[in-house]
């Protein structure tokens, strides 16, 4: 069958990007992100299980500067992807619809995403 | 007025036939993740600079064990979910949609069992 000539919705890219919209996206990606990253966490536990030279090997690419790296960016993606959840969470039970609370409790998941992600690696950086 | 049928509304299943049991679990999930990776995250920065030895002996203690076992469970579950809507959204071919499903399923089950035979064997001290 062919396809009928309708007009479509306005293209996604004309519109003005939202923080509501850019950390809904990111809610995604993230979680995608981490989805792969579980991979990381599965070579990580089974060289644990298998010895200490499989295990070395594995704290040595995580303490190269790409692995450092790596371990950063999952910080910060893990934290948001976190308080973005529990921001879910709440709108599922009906609080915090209208775009100002949108908005602000948006603004809230950065900034606590953040925080958590420095705090995390001050404690590791100071503990060696 | 009440358009469903009187089967369709006892069974609560909807249009797409699978009800809430998806959603549900995700949001169940995503609780349990909360108060398991907090954990997991706290207790790994506890451990910095530690090597081999400490994370073994770490894992060697039954109550890690089994809330690593409880981690692992409850965030593949939540990354097999998660990752399945994605596919479902973005995956218009109808073969190639379900193919990555199962593909997901799959790959995230190994990973899952792999991950808790590792704790396994650490505990038991193998």
């Amino acid at each position: 069958m062919a396809k009928a000539e309708r007009p479509l919705s306005p293209h996604l890219q004309i519109y003005r990007w939202y923080l509501t919209m850019a950390l809904s996206i990111a809610h995604r990606v993230t979680g995608s992100a981490m989805a792969i990253g579980l991979l990381l966490f599965t070579w990580w536990l089974l060289a644990l299980a298998s010895g200490p030279e499989a295990f070395a090997t594995v704290q040595s690419v995580m303490r190269s500067w790409l692995g450092l790296l790596v371990l950063f960016g999952y910080t910060f993606v893990l934290f948001f992807h976190m308080g973005n959840g529990v921001r879910h969470l709440v709108w599922d039970v009906g609080y915090g619809f209208d775009p100002r609370t949108a908005y602000h409790s948006g603004v809230a998941v950065l900034i606590f995403a953040g925080v958590m992600t420095v705090v995390t690696w001050l404690i590791v950086g100071s503990a060696g | 007025m009440q358009l469903r049928t009187t089967i369709g509304r006892i069974r609560g299943l909807g249009s797409a036939r699978e009800g809430t049991g998806h959603w549900k679990a995700q949001r169940l999930t995503a609780i349990s993740n909360l108060f398991l990776v907090l954990w997991f995250v706290f207790s790994a920065m506890a451990l910095t600079g530690g090597g081999y030895a400490e994370y073994r002996a770490w894992i060697a203690s039954p109550i890690t064990a089994s809330l690593l076992i409880l981690l692992i469970v409850s965030v593949f579950y939540h990354a097999r979910l998660g990752v399945q809507v994605v596919i479902e959204d973005y995956v218009h071919h109808e073969g190639v949609r379900v193919a990555s499903i199962a593909a997901l399923t799959l790959a995230v089950f190994g990973l899952a069992v792999a991950c808790i035979v590792a704790v396994l064997m650490i505990s038991l001290g193998s």
